[in-house]
């Protein structure tokens, strides 16, 4: 524990972190000098000088901590990012391996798939909010087609990559088709199943809030309409601030995503971490 | 014919398997790749006794992994047959051989499961087939790696270890399953030739100790002559002997034998008819494999 810990220590005060410090405070310091060009320089720069500074954006952003629908915006952004993720992995990654194994079901399937797969998920839509119930329903289907195409993808390329030797050796040393399955082509696919799965983390991000967006922010309305929705109201009300903190609200959220599946998929596959 | 091999064997082996013999009758492999018959092997024939180390040398692309692929059940056959120990493995009728614990492939680049352990590695084959309970098996494994040098890597996955321990790790996995043949196809190619001289030795060693008939593919004439009991040239495709030539040189054998005259003396005597077939080979355009 004690030297997890250790490590942890080295990480954060290593060069790399401290590139990446400096990166971010002249980033921002920038951005700031930018925005208030007119105040400052006395004339505005182009685009920037447009961009609500960061101490407004962290000043609008300090009031919001404390209000309930921002923080329910994350937290219904969240669920949908997930519900749609989880339900494209649990569909993708055994109809993926299907694919790979059976060449049958991969004649059957393929092509409809490859003709589906180029339309984007937001012309999905209209379509969803035709076929679904509920708002909340369309919102994760959409979600969901954005991560699924991916992860299936991922699966097909991993498992059907796997080197024949593998095969071979483990026949030879009297494993079942079973066993060949579940002890040859799963771990073998992992890595892809890895790849496909945060690659299709940061789509299903892009596609929730589009989605929030367009479809007005899903069935509790308001102001608690997920962050794409709370990005949207910002706009029709005048709060440039707010834009500015829904959109780094969003994009800590897919980062905080990406490194959970990070650490997890680095969990699943220790043959791949560098020791 | 028998008393003379019986002769042989007595002189030659100090390990005296009496299991895995391995008879190839007038097999012809032809691929069909769209229509156009190619002959990867043609019309051979070639005994090699049990306990025998049996060294298949040719240029690369000859045939000679076909004919290992067909002994080891992975590849059919056109014709002809292959039997063990007198019993049918492929022949009329049955042109492809089960693949078999008792056969087992070590392979060019190495086919351990890099998302097992080594120990998991090694334990594999005896998982499988349910031999032994699970505490036996990893014991056995244990000691198995501990007589190979492999203590202390048996928590690492394969991609930790150096490609010598690695290649090492799967002999050690194939004698796991008791195998009465063991089929390396070109083991040492992708290693330097310090890391190759030692896993020489380490072969011979574990050859030694274990009661198993070797079939080994190689283009390195200097390694076949090293360990082989018998050299066994093959001609470029299609494959068949061209030259059989019994390497006198008494094992046990350690690698001062590799600057011994006869060594010498061998190596002229077959390289002349290795490098014809190659050139032939070359001009043919074989590609690898």
């Amino acid at each position: 524990m004690s030297k997890s810990i250790a490590r942890l220590k080295n990480r954060l005060f290593s060069r790399a972190s401290l590139r990446a410090c400096i990166a971010l405070v002249v980033f921002v310091v920038l951005w700031e000098i930018g925005s208030r060009s007119k105040q400052w320089l006395g004339v505005s720069l182009p685009w920037i000088g447009q961009v609500p500074a960061p101490s407004a954006v962290m000043s609008v952003w300090g009031d919001l901590l404390t209000n309930r629908g921002y923080w329910e915006s994350w937290y219904l952004s969240l669920v949908r990012v997930l519900a749609g993720f989880i339900a494209a992995m649990v569909v993708g990654i055994p109809l993926g391996l299907l694919m790979a194994v059976s060449k049958t079901f991969s004649g059957l399937t393929f092509p409809t798939f490859e003709v589906l797969r180029p339309i984007p998920p937001l012309a999905w839509v209209p379509v969803a909010i035709i076929f679904w119930p509920t708002q909340e329903l369309s919102i994760a289907f959409v979600t969901f087609l954005g991560a699924f195409f991916t992860v299936v993808i991922n699966v097909v390329g991993g498992a059907k990559s796997i080197d024949s030797r593998y095969f071979q050796a483990a026949q030879a040393m009297g494993a079942s088709q079973w066993d060949i399955f579940r002890r040859v082509v799963l771990p073998a696919t992992l890595p892809s199943i890895v790849v496909g799965s945060s690659v299709g983390m940061g789509i299903t991000w892009n596609v929730v809030v589009a989605a929030e967006m367009i479809s007005g922010g899903g069935s509790s309305g308001g102001s608690g309409g997920g962050l794409g929705f709370f990005i949207w109201n910002s706009y029709v009300g005048g709060s440039y601030e707010q834009i500015v903190v829904g959109m780094i609200s969003i994009g800590i959220a897919g980062y905080a995503c990406s490194e959970v599946l990070r650490a997890v998929g680095g969990l699943a596959t220790p043959w791949l971490r560098q020791r | 014919m028998n008393a003379v091999l019986e002769n042989l064997r007595s002189r030659r082996m100090p390990n005296i398997a009496t299991q895995g013999a391995i008879r190839i009758d007038d097999v012809v492999k032809i691929y069909d790749p769209d229509g156009a018959a190619v002959m990867a092997v043609d019309h051979c024939s070639l005994d090699i006794p049990a306990g025998e180390i049996c060294m298949i040398v040719g240029p690369s692309g000859c045939g000679k992994t076909t004919l290992l692929n067909a002994i080891a059940g992975f590849h059919s056959i056109t014709s002809g047959s292959i039997s063990m120990d007198g019993q049918l493995l492929c022949g009329p009728g049955k042109p492809k051989a089960e693949p078999g614990s008792d056969r087992i492939v070590v392979f060019q680049n190495g086919a351990l499961f890099p998302w097992k352990t080594n120990l998991e590695n090694v334990a594999f084959g005896p998982l499988m087939q349910g031999k032994l309970g699970k505490k036996e098996i990893y014991e056995k494994a244990r000691s198995m790696m501990a007589d190979a040098g492999l203590s202390g890597t048996e928590d690492n996955f394969p991609g930790e270890v150096s490609s010598g321990l690695r290649r090492r790790v799967e002999i050690v996995r194939a004698l796991m399953n008791d195998p009465k043949v063991l089929l390396f196809d070109e083991p040492y190619r992708a290693l330097d030739s310090l890391t190759k001289s030692v896993m020489h030795e380490a072969l011979l060693e574990i050859y030694y100790k274990n009661k198993v008939t070797i079939f080994f593919i190689t283009h390195d004439l200097e390694e076949a002559i090293f360990l082989g009991h018998r050299l066994v040239i093959m001609t470029s495709r299609p494959c068949k002997p061209k030259k059989i030539l019994e390497v006198d040189i008494p094992h046990p054998r350690d690698y001062s034998v590799l600057t011994s005259p006869r060594f010498r003396e061998l190596m002229e005597e077959t390289s002349a008819v290795v490098h014809e077939e190659a050139k032939k080979s070359f001009a043919a355009g074989e590609k690898e494999g």
